[in-house]
């Protein structure tokens, strides 16, 4: 957090994004952050058989059509998905971006793109909006979750910076620090993909702000291969959701009924 | 169930043999005999034998013509476009050389970016898109035969003509001489040949468009790539250039 007399400083540097701060930060893109930081949060792990992806809804009511519509996460290729955190519509711009990218790959090669070159492409259009054009960054945390043939499962974390790195667990969002060290104590290497579902229900419950947790709440997504070994990417039904929370004893009852 | 005393020993890749246990014995007449090879294993985590042998051969003239004179006869038109694949042209020379490189520094390009080769399949659609996309303003009026190895899925050979058309073939030919080579790769070709008995089949061809076409280039380079790389494998000359005359 900045001393006043930082603020005072800092208030000439920030109403752009293209010039940095005498201290050599950028404070648009560091603010893009605080946004996220606000965002419901987002986890990610990284397993020997799949990558799980699990969000927190912060837009909650009975009369959402929830079948249709996704909050948290996003399919930007057959073999590719995505957790976002941070502003909705600057997400959506993004996943577009991300989904022509994907396809144009294709379209040149004939062959799915490879995850990270997807990641990298996104994050250089990202970091365009930090070094030219006069507009602000986009305030969008992705977690990207996917497969190809060269490195098999990969779990990959972006900022507005444009700033990527693969992960074998990693969390974005609200209070996605404490959420990324309960993450580092409990990570194993060789978890399986239920394991993985386990620990990040787990680490979510624990870091969400509210006090109970039911399927409404949440969205939970898994990258695994099927046995005839094409790539699949499966959002878990309400339904089952419950069953796995309960499963798993990190449904806290909001009330006695009997 | 009874277990009958049949031998079934495992056989190894690039094993051959006569009889059983992979062939029948004095069938169908009385004193055949069958022999039998098996292929290179390709995918050691699948189980996946190809009966093909794992190496793509490619071969091209090399005269350069303009009109009526032969500016040289040992022009190289098979270059190598990574350490596993081949790319051999046919065409326009200007538009041949340009293009060429044109697609080999974008294969280079994207290794650097990627820290990873492009497939050989990957690499034949992309050189066929920039044909395709120059199509209908600016063609390119280059033949294309793209052969490449794969660690995951062995030897390929992709035809890419100037209209960019694209098709992975066994075997392919480009050019007048085409009509001869075609006809002999037809008769003579089958799959699992050796190297010797590819390099064979082409001289077959050599010797076929030498003999029966009109203004037959003297001269050819034969390229090959396997496992091991892409390299030059033999010319074969019929005119070589004469040693200047000394004062």
């Amino acid at each position: 957090n900045c001393g006043s007399a930082l603020t005072k400083m800092s208030r000439r540097y920030d109403s752009r994004t293209t010039i940095f701060s005498p201290e050599g930060r950028l404070y648009q893109v560091e603010y893009a952050m605080e946004a996220i930081g606000n965002a419901g949060s987002a986890i990610g792990i990284l397993s020997k058989d799949g990558v799980v992806l699990v969000g927190e809804k912060k837009v909650t009511s009975k009369l959402l059509q929830t079948s249709t519509s996704t909050e948290k996460m996003y399919k930007i290729d057959d073999h590719v998905a995505c957790a976002v955190a941070g502003i909705m519509s600057d997400a959506n711009i993004l996943i577009n971006t991300a989904r022509v990218q994907a396809q144009r790959y294709t379209y040149a090669y004939q062959e799915p793109m490879p995850v990270e070159q997807l990641v990298q492409s996104l994050c250089d259009t990202k970091q365009g909006y930090t070094q030219f054009g006069g507009l602000r960054p986009f305030g969008v945390s992705f977690l990207f979750a996917g497969w190809d043939k060269n490195y098999g499962f990969q779990l990959y974390m972006s900022d507005p910076s444009g700033n990527y790195s693969g992960w074998k667990a990693a969390a974005i969002g609200a209070n996605n620090q404490a959420a990324q060290s309960m993450l580092k104590q409990d990570y194993k290497d060789e978890i399986t993909r239920e394991e993985a579902v386990q620990l990040a229900l787990k680490v979510l419950s624990k870091t969400m702000d509210s006090t109970s947790l039911t399927s409404e709440k949440l969205e939970l997504a898994e990258v695994f291969l099927t046995p005839s070994g094409n790539v699949k990417y499966q959002v878990c039904s309400s339904d089952s959701l419950s069953k796995l929370l309960l499963k798993f004893g990190v449904t806290q009852p909001a009330a006695e009924t009997s | 169930m009874k277990e009958n005393d049949f031998p079934a020993p495992p056989i190894p890749p690039c094993s051959t043999g006569e009889g059983l246990p992979c062939a029948p014995i004095s069938w169908a007449n009385s004193g055949d005999a069958w022999s039998w090879r098996v292929g290179t294993r390709i995918n050691n985590a699948a189980g996946f034998y190809s009966d093909g042998n794992d190496f793509a051969v490619v071969a091209a003239d090399t005269s350069a013509v303009h009109s009526i004179l032969v500016h040289k006869s040992n022009e190289d038109k098979i270059m190598i476009l990574d350490s596993h694949k081949l790319i051999a042209a046919s065409g326009e020379s200007g538009d041949r050389v340009q293009f060429t490189e044109y697609i080999q520094k974008n294969v280079a390009l994207y290794q650097f970016r990627n820290g990873i080769p492009l497939t050989t399949a990957a690499a034949a659609n992309f050189t066929r898109g920039e044909l395709a996309t120059a199509l209908r303003k600016n063609p390119y009026f280059v033949n294309i035969l793209l052969a490449g190895y794969d660690k995951e899925t062995g030897p390929s050979l992709y035809y890419i003509d100037y209209i960019a058309t694209l098709h992975k073939v066994d075997k392919g030919a480009f050019g007048y001489g085409s009509y001869f080579s075609l006809a002999m790769m037809d008769r003579h070709y089958h799959s699992g040949m050796t190297v010797e008995e590819a390099i064979d089949l082409v001289d077959k061809c050599i010797m076929e468009i030498r003999s029966r076409l009109v203004v037959a280039p003297p001269n050819f380079v034969i390229k090959i790539v396997d496992k091991d790389g892409a390299r030059e494998y033999a010319w074969r000359e019929s005119v070589k250039d004469a040693a200047v005359a000394s004062a």
